[in-house]
């Protein structure tokens, strides 16, 4: 068993695992952080996108132990009281979602796009920078519309931008 | 159109969880004291188990107990079932060989179930599982579709030659005159892609028992809870159907791969009673590719005999459908009555006969995947219609239009009779959204770059709303298909809608709280939907075929109807007015010609502190359930158009443009029928370009990740121009046809169709890569070079 400490969503989190523990396992198991998901083995559909120290990371290719005395965010952990953060509510706004599996690894994703590449996504580089995330329900269409409108929306919100 | 009622773009009620972490999907339960399920899977494709040793497994740390096949057939547990019933030409049942939920004495393909191991946590399972000993004598394998009759391997001993049933459909002898008179037969050889369904979230099961009350309790990722209910209890025998509770909650995406009834989960409610304790498994990807049902797997040829006018006067078609090692829950319904009946396309076909064998193979089983069969019928339909027309030099818009059915209802000679629809008012304006008369300019321009563009049509037609009960039973399905609801009205005047429907993606919260909202004039925010547990919902057949419009909104209509009826005799006492002079309208009841009138909620409350009537007259309370069965399939249309530019140095087919018009009928809400369309599109994209699952000859699966099998990507797929048409289905009460699978049916061909109009020549297969357009663009250039 290896302690490790980290803050999580704000809080700070100290808890004894197992090393080979991942950092989606420590959040879905130890936290009942559910929010972010398991879908895939080989590192390729982004279900399990968290950030890292303000970064788009894979948490299930991400030990536990390598996110010690680092910050991370989960999808649980960007609206602001009871607003939705603006990346969320553009999902909602233009159905970029219909199981709603992929979705937090898409809006994490989505996210770190825009603090990359900045509020004016054209359609191609939203498509091009998609490519670590997966959705079997929305043929991406109304994806690529809910990032475009986010990424725009969220320059109209500093405040949410400053609390990643 | 109120802002929440029928047709409104309503934003989801559900996406507030979703967008938010807080879905709950069946791997976020957690049961006190649960332990941990992990399957030992066979690592080849055939092979008679001589001995397994669990001994060693048995004292690894943190094992609670290994099982093998003996151990559920000590305890009398049986087999799998496969729930429809099909009959050989010859009139003889089909061989279903026996299925195992824990394999007995033989395994039968890559990832068959061998034994399992419930240990406290998940990683002392799968180290327990490496310590089994299994004595294998590897058998060799068959494989291959198309020669799996032929093959000296014997799957099951009940089949000697592998073949599970040689079906057939249509009139041969009228069939047979036909093309003896036609002027032209045009022939195709086509082989419909293995794929396997991938939705995100891999299946999961969680199965408890309570040693108090005797009673079972199953989480799983299902598309249809009181079938599985159903099956595991009646069939499998693993718990009484009233000391089973089937729950699945939020479940991310089906496809079809959920609607069946597989090991797992049957493992885990008898291990939960046998260990004590809640018993969890949730597949990895890795498993996923291995063990969930596949779809597809055809190998057909068809011809079509045109006449001198260009009409198309017959269609033949014989099939080989793989159906892998064992018969899934509806397998072999898939490739017989979902796949022949729509053989007759959007076309006046006066003979048609076709032909299928199923056959077993050491492969995964194969069963229903998003379209079912229907993707097939259309892909060996329209992919015969484009290359006809080509062949006669016509134009192939203009070839379908000439076709087309145009009087309804319309009885095809394979069983379905078209209620209605307007196939060349989709086509008209899919020509014009497509921008079709300028294409020949865009063609010599992508010329001019050294890029060959091209176009492909496609005018599928499928059969929804399944089903008839009494219609599906002639064919051999074992259930009744027909759809249940209940409208509880609280006193407040909320709403409770409890379905038998299940949502995976489709946004039933929000859609069915329209119908809700629409017809008691209540806001949506009143309404709650119920569904996905069978305490609380008391039956229900599932979520699939693009059933839950016409079939499961129906019953809510009904139940409504029911609710008002039941409104207006509580309002006729209230009001002191005769019941016939009761209207509700506008979420109202009032006395015709009077300006007296109650909302829904007095009523309601009126209902239940029912002060103004006798028991005597009228009972209390608002709550009224209804079964509807449907008369008849739904008929979704449409025209697909997919234009493409082929890099002949790359072999890289990007798609330039999409087209869908679609005609399903009354639209509830047009958000989510756009985003059904675009899910589709992009599988039957992905089935065309990228996807396909490939077995070795030894039969392993070479495409069991995401890292060999490709899924279609944001990069892979364009914007859609999605438009409708609407011909109001007349065969139900709320004039919906389905819309869930139509972008996964029409898509194959218009991608197929696009590709070959651009090579120039029909030779390339399904999944169209890089590599393969890129010899077939060759072929184009140089015809002896690439032979
Ligand atoms: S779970 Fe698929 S990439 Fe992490
Ligand atoms: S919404 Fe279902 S996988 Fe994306």
């Amino acid at each position: 068993m290896t302690t490790v400490s980290l803050t999580v969503n704000g809080q700070s989190v100290t808890a004894d695992v197992d090393p080979r523990t991942l950092l989606v396992q420590f959040l879905r198991e130890n936290l009942r952080l559910t929010g972010t998901h398991v879908g895939c083995d080989t590192s390729q559909c982004g279900a399990c996108v968290v950030h890292l120290n303000g970064q788009a990371v894979k948490s299930c290719t991400t030990l536990a132990v390598q996110a010690n005395a680092s910050v991370v965010t989960t999808i649980e952990g960007i609206a602001e009281g009871g607003d939705l953060h603006p990346m969320q509510a553009a999902f909602r706004e233009h159905h970029g979602l219909q199981c709603g599996y992929c979705t937090p690894g898409m809006i994490m994703s989505a996210i770190d796009i825009v603090n990359r590449k900045g509020n004016a996504l054209d359609e191609q580089t939203i498509r091009a920078e998609l490519e670590g995330n997966l959705c079997r329900c929305t043929g991406y269409h109304n994806i690529v519309k809910a990032v475009a409108a986010g990424a725009q929306a969220m320059a109209q919100a500093p405040v949410q931008q400053a609390a990643e | 159109m109120t802002a929440t009622g029928i047709g409104a773009p309503v934003r989801r009620k559900e996406d507030q969880r979703f967008v938010t972490g807080q879905g709950r999907y069946v791997d976020d339960f957690n049961r006190p004291g649960q332990a941990h399920a992990y399957f030992l899977r066979s690592p080849h494709a055939h092979a008679a188990i001589r001995s397994i040793d669990t001994g060693p497994a048995t004292i690894m740390p943190g094992v609670i107990a290994v099982f093998t096949g003996d151990d559920l057939a000590a305890d009398k547990i049986g087999g799998l079932i496969c729930g429809w019933m099909i009959h050989s030409k010859d009139g003889s049942p089909m061989k279903a060989g026996p299925h195992p939920a824990l394999a007995q004495g033989k395994v039968r393909y890559v990832g068959d179930h061998v034994a399992v191991v419930i240990a406290e946590t998940l990683a002392q399972a799968k180290d327990a599982a490496e310590a089994i000993v299994v004595d294998y004598d590897v058998l060799p394998a068959v494989v291959d579709t198309a020669q799996a009759t032929k093959a000296s391997v014997q799957v099951h001993e009940v089949s000697p030659d592998n073949t599970v049933f040689n079906w057939h459909l249509g009139n041969k002898d009228e069939t047979e005159a036909a093309f003896a008179r036609a002027k032209h037969v045009t022939k195709i050889d086509l082989v419909n892609n293995r794929l396997v369904p991938n939705p995100i979230e891999p299946r999961a099961a969680v199965g408890e028992y309570d040693f108090g009350t005797d009673n079972y309790t199953l989480y799983t990722t299902s598309q249809n809870p009181h079938v599985a209910r159903l099956v595991l209890s009646a069939f499998i025998g693993v718990a009484p159907e009233h000391k089973l509770r089937v729950i699945a909650p939020d479940v991310g995406g089906g496809f079809g791969s959920k609607i069946f009834i597989y090991a797992e989960e049957t493992v885990c409610v008898w291990a939960a009673k046998k260990v004590k304790r809640p018993v969890k498994w949730t597949s990895d990807r890795s498993e996923a590719f291995l063990s969930d049902a596949h779809g597809r797997d055809h190998v057909t040829h068809a011809e079509m005999a045109t006449d001198e006018n260009g009409k198309i006067i017959g269609l033949r078609v014989h099939t080989t459908a793989n159906l892998g090692a064992y018969l899934s829950t509806f397998s072999s319904s898939v490739p017989t009555y979902l796949y022949a009946p729509l053989l007759s396309g959007q076309y006046d076909i006066p003979a048609i006969y076709c032909e299928v064998d199923g056959v077993y193979t050491n492969t995964a089983p194969v069963d229903a995947y998003r379209g079912a069969g229907r993707p097939e019928a259309t892909f060996v339909v329209e992919r015969l219609v484009e290359k006809t027309a080509r062949e006669l030099g016509q134009n192939p818009a203009e070839f379908r239009r000439k076709n087309y059915i145009t009087q309804f209802p319309h009885a095809t000679p394979v069983i379905m009779t078209y209620d209605t629809g307007d196939y060349a008012a989709s086509l008209d304006k899919a020509l014009e959204i497509a921008d079709y008369k300028n294409f020949q300019q865009r063609k010599q321009e992508s010329a001019r770059r050294g890029k060959l563009r091209g176009i492909g049509f496609s005018s599928y037609i499928e059969a929804c709303g399944i089903a008839p009960s009494q219609a599906v039973g002639s064919l051999g399905a074992g259930v009744g298909l027909w759809e249940s609801a209940e409208v509880r009205v609280n006193p407040t005047g909320s709403v409770e809608v409890l379905t038998g429907s299940h949502s995976h993606g489709q946004g039933h919260e929000t859609t069915f709280a329209q119908l809700v909202s629409d017809r008691l004039g209540i806001s949506i925010d009143q309404v709650s939907i119920v569904h996905g547990d069978t305490d609380k919902v008391q039956f229900g057949m599932g979520t699939y075929g693009s059933r839950s419009g016409a079939v499961g909104m129906s019953a809510i209509a009904k139940a409504i109807d029911k609710v008002i009826a039941k409104g207006k005799k509580v309002a006729a006492h209230v009001l002191e007015a005769s019941e016939g002079d009761i209207e509700f309208k506008d979420g109202r009841f009032g006395v015709a010609g009077t300006d007296r009138s109650m909302a829904f909620g007095e009523i309601a409350l009126q209902a239940y502190i029912a002060h103004k009537f006798s028991g005597q007259d009228l009972e209390p309370g608002l709550k009224e359930g209804a079964f509807y069965d449907p008369t008849n399939f739904t008929f979704p249309a449409g025209v697909h158009i997919c234009e493409v530019e082929i890099d002949p140095d790359t072999g890289v087919t990007k798609i330039e443009r999409w087209t869908a018009v679609d005609d399903f009928g009354v639209i509830i809400n047009p958000m989510i029928v756009e985003g059904q369309v675009h899910g589709g599109i992009a599988q039957g994209v992905g089935q065309a370009l990228l996807e396909g699952a490939f077995y070795d000859e030894s039969g392993q699966l070479i495409t069991a990740s995401f890292n060999d099998y490709c899924m279609p990507r944001a990069i892979d797929l364009p914007s859609f121009q999605v438009g409708m048409t609407v011909t109001p289905c007349p065969s139900n009460p709320l004039g919906i046809k389905g819309c869930g699978e139509a972008g996964a049916i029409a898509a194959p061909p218009a991608v197929i169709n696009a590709i070959t109009d651009a090579l120039g020549h029909e030779d390339i297969a399904m999944p169209a890569t890089p590599q393969a357009v890129w010899r077939a663009a060759q072929k184009a250039r140089m015809p002896m070079a690439a032979e």
